[in-house]
């Protein structure tokens, strides 16, 4: 496998610049000639699709869901960032890109980043120009808020439903093209299979969820901007459908995926109720700045909380973070809230779960300033557990929620596999291992707006690549091969639902493979995986047939994926032998905090799949750090 | 710790396919938990399914916090099941009691066909919206955001409607199966924008136009669709919407 990162010469401020100049063009005449696949319609996949399709290019854009608008971008709450610096506070481009590398724990390639940074101020002018209603100053002015991991503020909010706003900008600006004829948008359309023909990317197979129809399509170039693997886990707080598949099946064909033990884990959600429970849903971090984090000091304490008195309580994010306190950045905070329910301390039903706990807030600014902070937040609580957090603290635990790796790219955003380009969370680039809030939405906009516009030109430009229809035999296999593994699933029989095998990998990855690891864990998990993937293929029980709407065929396929995907993620959390990050091996602590071997590890690891029941190839970019010399990351 | 555990009685919708004849069918849903959602409510309803060897009920859903607009049940003949500002995933079985019945529909609409059980085709808002729902601005060369000041309260009125998730519980709860309430959120949403005002008139004109095309019944005011809406968009956007097809239609 090469790995050609193909980063720019030249300072990096300079680096984005150049490159643009240096890159080819298309003749806008021309660009017509080419098709373009766009894989997946969140802020990546809508917004390259819409923006492409405006340069010319003819597009076919696929989703699963019944509407692009669904895509689960749609659910990110707080905002995203940009460096405007209206505040007038210090921020520059060249400190977003500082506090992202930091952030990612000096893991993310710091070219990518940087350019991250430089294109963020022309996303939040295109979103006003599109009608997103960003929060407003009383003199009309946009208002600013400050996030995690950050000193300035720069993030740019609508409400607790930024991701909404901006996925319906994007939405909006692909609907405008499909009207004009120059998208044409496949809803419960779901790619099965990616079409490789002489090396290059080259097309995609997808099955019609409606009617079963497996169907195959060709292009010049392939896009993939089809999320995280958060649900490899199954609890998460990823909506229901996401999934590895579109990239895993990449991956088989030669794509590299890249770190995929990046996971990161969210401190603030509601915990689990039951073994029925479905989906974790995040409550906003920014509750954490007026809420105090506690448990019993004594273990097994099951009396209410009214009734545990001060001196018996241990507000431990302030007893081991005096200067951050509650508002200590994401994974410390989930992995301190791990150690005290480890120690039996936990509250609530299975006691996986620590209090919120908002009533010397409420002492001190009354009930109204809180409800006028925190009020849908208070409400969504209350919808969900049945609670009234006004008076009875909260309970939250941490859950998986987004996910940093993914297939490697290069600059440019192309994989190893020429033609193919990943945007979004579903590539590797940014976000090293681990990632500051706000930054998702960022990175998604600022990959389908603004870089791939221009680098996917050059590939078109250059690869000179002969036009293949459908007919090509390459379609017609994967045809083939789409339509077997379906057969096959149908074929099995066995006894048990497919939902009850992603429980099972869920638990086992959790519980291993989560916010802690070591080496022993992830071993056993490496024998587990196998055994459990073995039991799937002999006693998945999938009824109805291929032709149809067939909601259990659907599942099967991603959660076969998983299966296999889930075992690759292990490894690399065995392989990586330190912490950073999300990425936390217990034999690598310093007082609770990851603790990186930059000597072994300051590279990315890029995965090669050998073929099943082959051990894939482990091969690695380096990361050479020019601008931002790598330091501690310490929130003592 | 599962809470007040509940037998119920589900008598949910099932059709095989678009062109199939469909009829409600009966369903005993045991260990139902206070706790659940009412579609992990649903999801145990379709393990006990499978496990006899049937088909589990299909029914549109992801995101499950609320948000993306996919989950869409008329529970008890309310769209959602009837409780303000909330979608049927987040909906809880704590408003149920042991021994219930409960009748699970799909969205009933000429425009919205069932594609199976609970699932229908909502396409039809992602055809008004490509009439119009946008502003004309291609990507690039957009000025400074602050470049434009736009008053806070306009920005909060735009944000109202902005909030619409595209469900369809107003098209199912109304009696002519309108689609007012969704199209005039929009318009309401980049009305209230100076980005949204070149093409305001066009824009309600074209969206209403195709809204008739795909069949949506016309308003008469009786506003079931915002005591459904589980983003509580007001009824005020329709006669924002009317007022701008009025000057629309004087225009020429």
């Amino acid at each position: 496998m090469k790995l050609n990162s193909a980063i720019p010469e030249g300072a990096i401020e300079d680096k984005w610049r150049k490159h643009k100049l240096a890159l080819p063009l298309i003749n806008p005449a021309n660009k017509r000639k080419y098709k373009i696949i766009v894989v997946g319609t969140g802020l990546a996949g809508a917004s390259a699709a819409a923006s492409l399709s405006e340069l010319g290019y003819q597009i076919d854009a696929f989703c699963f869901q019944d509407s692009p608008r669904r895509a689960h971008s749609i659910a990110a709450q707080g905002g995203i960032n940009a460096a405007k610096n209206y505040q007038n506070d210090g921020d520059s481009i060249r400190r977003l890109a500082y506090d992202t590398v930091k952030g990612g724990d000096f893991r993310a390639r710091e070219a990518n980043v940087y350019r991250l940074a430089e294109v963020s101020v022309n996303i939040i002018d295109q979103c006003v120009a599109q009608g997103v209603p960003f929060a407003r100053e009383y003199g009309g002015h946009l208002s600013n808020r400050s996030f995690g991991g950050a000193q300035v503020s720069r993030t740019f909010y609508a409400r607790g439903q930024t991701g909404q706003q901006l996925l319906i900008g994007a939405y909006q600006a692909l609907e405008k093209q499909v009207n004009a004829g120059a998208v044409k948008m496949h809803t419960r359309h779901e790619m099965m299979e990616l079409v490789v023909v002489d090396g290059h990317a080259r097309g995609i197979i997808t099955r019609d969820m409606v009617n079963g129809k497996v169907e195959a399509w060709a292009a010049d170039a392939v896009v993939l901007a089809t999320g995280g693997y958060g649900n490899v886990f199954y609890l998460s707080t990823n909506a229901k459908g996401c999934n590895v598949t579109a990239n895993w099946r990449a991956a088989r064909k030669g794509a590299g995926f890249a770190n995929p033990c990046y996971t990161q884990i969210h401190p603030t959600c509601i915990p689990q109720a039951g073994d029925y429970q479905s989906k974790l849903t995040l409550m906003s971090e920014s509750l954490r700045n007026d809420g105090r984090v506690w448990v019993p000091k004594k273990a097994g304490d099951t009396r209410s909380p009214d009734q545990v008195p001060e001196d018996e309580r241990d507000y431990y994010l302030e007893r081991k973070y005096p200067s951050f306190g509650n508002l200590a950045p994401r994974d410390i905070a989930s992995r301190a809230a791990k150690q005290v329910c480890d120690e039996g301390r936990g509250v609530g039903p299975g006691g996986r779960g620590v209090f919120l706990d908002f009533a010397d807030s409420i002492k001190r600014l009354g009930k109204k300033v809180i409800s006028e902070r925190y009020g849908n937040l208070f409400d969504m609580y209350t919808t969900i557990t049945g609670e009234d957090p006004y008076s009875v603290p909260m309970r939250i635990y941490p859950a998986v929620h987004y996910t940093m790796g993914g297939l490697w790219v290069d600059y440019n955003l192309m994989s190893n596999l020429p033609g193919l380009h990943v945007l979004g969370e579903a590539n590797f680039s940014d976000h090293g291992a681990n990632r500051l809030g706000a930054s998702a939405l960022m990175q998604g906009l600022a990959d389908g707006y603004f870089v791939i516009p221009y680098t996917i030109g050059a590939y078109l430009a250059t690869a000179k690549q002969p036009k293949v229809t459908t007919d090509h035999p390459e379609f017609k296999k994967a045809v083939a091969d789409v339509n077997a593994r379906q057969a096959k699933f149908l074929s099995i029989k066995g006894k048990r639902t497919v939902d009850s095998f992603h429980r099972q990998l869920g638990q086992l990855m959790w519980n291993k493979c989560g916010m802690a690891r070591n080496e022993k864990g992830l071993k056993e998990l490496l024998q587990e995986i196998p055994a459990l993937r073995e039991e799937f293929w002999r006693n998945v029980n999938v009824p109805g047939s291929a032709e149809s709407l067939n909601v259990a065929l659907e599942q099967a396929g991603r959660v076969a994926d998983f299966l296999e995907f889930g075992e690759l993620l292990a490894l690399d959390a065995l392989e990586r032998n330190e912490s950073c990050g999300g990425h936390y091996r217990e034999e690598w602590d310093d007082e609770g905090e990851a603790k990186r071997d930059d000597s072994k590890f300051m590279h990315a690891a890029v995965w090669e799949w050998k073929g099943e029941g082959q051990k894939p190839e482990r091969h690695v970019e380096p990361l050479v750090f020019e601008a931002f010399k790598p330091s501690v990351r310490s929130y003592k | 710790m599962s809470g007040k555990l509940m037998k119920l009685t589900i008598h949910v919708w099932r059709q095989a396919n678009k062109g199939a004849e469909g009829a409600m069918k009966s369903y005993v849903v045991e260990n139902v938990s206070e706790h659940m959602s009412f579609l992990e409510m649903m999801d145990t309803l379709n393990e006990q399914i499978q496990a006899k060897g049937e088909e589990p009920v299909a029914f549109d859903h992801d995101c499950r916090e609320g948000i993306c607009g996919m989950c869409s049940m008329v529970i008890n003949g309310i769209p959602h099941g009837g409780h303000r500002g909330v979608t049927t995933c987040q909906l809880h079985m704590r408003h149920f009691k042991d021994g219930d019945e409960i009748y699970v529909e799909p969205w009933r609409a000429q425009a919205f066909p069932v594609l199976r059980d609970l699932v229908v085709d909502r396409s039809a808002f992602d055809r008004i919206i490509a009439k119009g729902g946008y502003v004309s601005v291609n990507t690039g060369g957009a000025p400074d955001a602050n470049a434009l000041p736009i008053p806070k309260k306009e920005a909060d009125l735009a944000m109202d409607a902005a909030q619409c998730i595209g469900c369809g519980a107003c098209v199912a709860a109304c009696k002519n199966a309108s689609a007012m309430l969704f199209v005039a959120a929009k318009a309401s949403h980049l009305g209230h924008l100076p980005q949204g005002q070149p093409e305001q008139l066009d824009r309600v004109k074209n969206m209403a136009m195709q809204m008739d095309a795909e069949g949506f019944g016309n308003c008469s005011n009786l506003s079931q669709c915002e005591a459904v809406c589980p983003k509580e968009i007001p009824v005020r956007v329709i006669a924002e919407f009317n007022r701008d097809l009025i000057k629309a239609q004087f225009k020429g």
